[in-house]
């Protein structure tokens, strides 16, 4: 079954051809495609108009490099919920139009089960159940994959994403945005230990919910002190002992949550999976428990179409498919 | 008014009472620098309105709805880089949806308001010390 998906959530516009759930044929994203071969000029970054003007030559795109024709396509999935009202709209009434011209069903995807679907096109192998930690700039979620598409939060953010503490902290420190990459360089060069950073209790309701906000603030202050009286700021220790704080916090409820469920397989999606000590102590923690670790390749971390069209075809086998009065959604529940 | 908070948690409890008396299409424009209280502000905004919703940053989506009988629509304009990227976020939709719309980072859009808005801004005065300042809101909170 070749799907033709749609990703437009937020800053990216994605289309993808995906086969039976696994088999990438073509997965095109518009940041990489060079602005001025398709029109010249500079597009805001954040813009439902410019996700329009390129989804259709996305689509295109798509088809040629899978190597397919319209006739060839037998579904049309997209990410319909949650994301920037705007932006996913464009992609929920292409994908729609798309769909009715076909004459092929249309198979909304909610943009988290995508990225944790991206653990389907990099391990071939890889079956629920599993437990996901899903990171980004955006969420923070632990979610218990029972099934493909049975699946529930078992914590998640009270506040900041994990992304967001490393972009805002990177920014406190003058190291640009997005901070991830930045703080992780400068993390291996520095004393994990060099500053004594809260690890903020959620200790109300659920063991596996989690709180940034207060290390994003701790390492304001610490910046401002330093500002303050002169001291030098180590940015080196201060970005290890980040990552450190903001790994422990990671990796150790998701090891729990592995160990309740009696879990084997331990997954991580999402583009703050490329940090390298959450994914060395992910490795040192599953070793350890003697569970298996899988964390797809950088490129399918990020918001992208393969991801859609990877989980769209298990929810078209779940039967969860939509007509026309399809509607978008800023905000919606795993 | 300005108020003084020694804690996230007062701060929240600032936010309820502030929201609980608020009209339906009030817009509070929230200004301050990161690490000040305002997504807490806000969580405490969506407690006094009444919904039982886990209140996230918004930064990364922009916007976050929480829909109930009186929905609040969560902005942050950290990333966006002027009032002409508005359009692009549905801005003008959500003024119609007779919800009350909280605006972190209103430093990034200033042509959203029409002058009829809440200026809520937050200082830091120590670190967990926070004042805030509050005009056109209720009186009595």
């Amino acid at each position: 079954m070749r799907i033709l998906a749609f990703e437009s959530s937020c800053d990216e516009t994605a289309a993808a051809v995906v086969e039976d759930g696994r088999k990438v044929l073509a997965d095109e994203i518009f940041s990489q495609v060079k602005l001025h071969e398709i029109y010249g000029g500079v597009v805001p970054e954040i813009a439902a108009r410019s996700h329009l003007e390129v989804i259709s030559l996305l689509a295109d795109r798509a088809l040629k490099t899978a190597g397919v024709t319209r006739r060839d396509i037998d579904a049309v999935a997209c990410t319909y919920a949650p994301g920037l009202i705007g932006a996913v709209l464009v992609g929920v009434n292409f994908a729609k139009s798309a769909a009715l011209a076909l004459g092929v069903p249309l198979i909304p995807v909610h943009h988290i089960r995508g990225h944790i679907a991206a653990n389907y096109l990099a391990f071939p192998d890889l079956e629920p159940p599993f437990v996901c930690l899903a990171i980004s700039g955006g969420n923070t979620m632990l979610v218990d994959v029972r099934g493909y598409t049975d699946m529930s939060v078992l914590g998640q953010t009270r506040d900041d994403a994990a992304g967001e503490c490393f972009d805002k902290s990177a920014r406190v420190m003058g190291l640009g945005y997005p901070g991830g990459k930045p703080i992780d360089d400068l993390s291996r060069q520095g004393d994990d230990r060099a500053y004594d950073l809260p690890r903020p209790a959620v200790n109300d309701g659920n063991p596996f919910d989690m709180s940034f906000s207060g290390l994003k603030t701790a390492v304001v202050n610490i910046a401002h002190h330093a500002q303050q009286t002169g001291q030098p700021l180590d940015k080196p220790g201060l970005a290890a002992s980040l990552c450190r704080v903001v790994s422990e916090m990671l990796v150790s409820r998701t090891m729990d949550a592995a160990k309740l469920l009696g879990y084997k397989n331990v997954a991580v999606a999402g583009g703050v999976a490329a940090n390298s000590r959450i994914r060395a102590d992910f490795e040192a923690a599953c070793e350890k428990a003697g569970r298996a670790l899988f964390v797809p390749p950088l490129r399918l971390c990020g918001d992208n179409g393969a991801m859609i069209g990877a989980q769209a075809y298990y929810e078209f086998l779940a039967g969860h498919t939509a007509d026309s009065s399809l509607n978008a959604y800023a905000t919606m529940t795993l | 008014m300005t108020y003084t908070t020694h804690s996230e948690k007062e701060t929240e409890a600032l936010g309820e009472r502030f929201a609980e008396a608020l009209p339906a299409g009030a817009v509070a424009a929230l200004y301050g620098d990161l690490g000040c209280g305002k997504t807490a502000f806000v969580r405490g905004m969506a407690r006094g309105m009444g919904l039982d919703a886990a209140v996230t940053s918004p930064t990364f989506t922009i916007v976050n709805e929480y829909l109930g009988p009186r929905p609040l629509f969560h902005f942050d304009m950290y990333r966006l880089g002027g009032a002409d990227e508005l359009y692009d976020i549905g801005w003008e939709d959500y003024l119609g949806r007779g919800g009350v719309c909280a605006v972190e980072w209103s430093e990034n859009v200033p042509g959203a308001f029409e002058g009829d808005e809440y200026t809520v801004r937050f200082e830091k005065t120590g670190d967990n010390d926070r004042q805030i300042t509050i005009e056109g809101g209720p009186v009595s909170c």
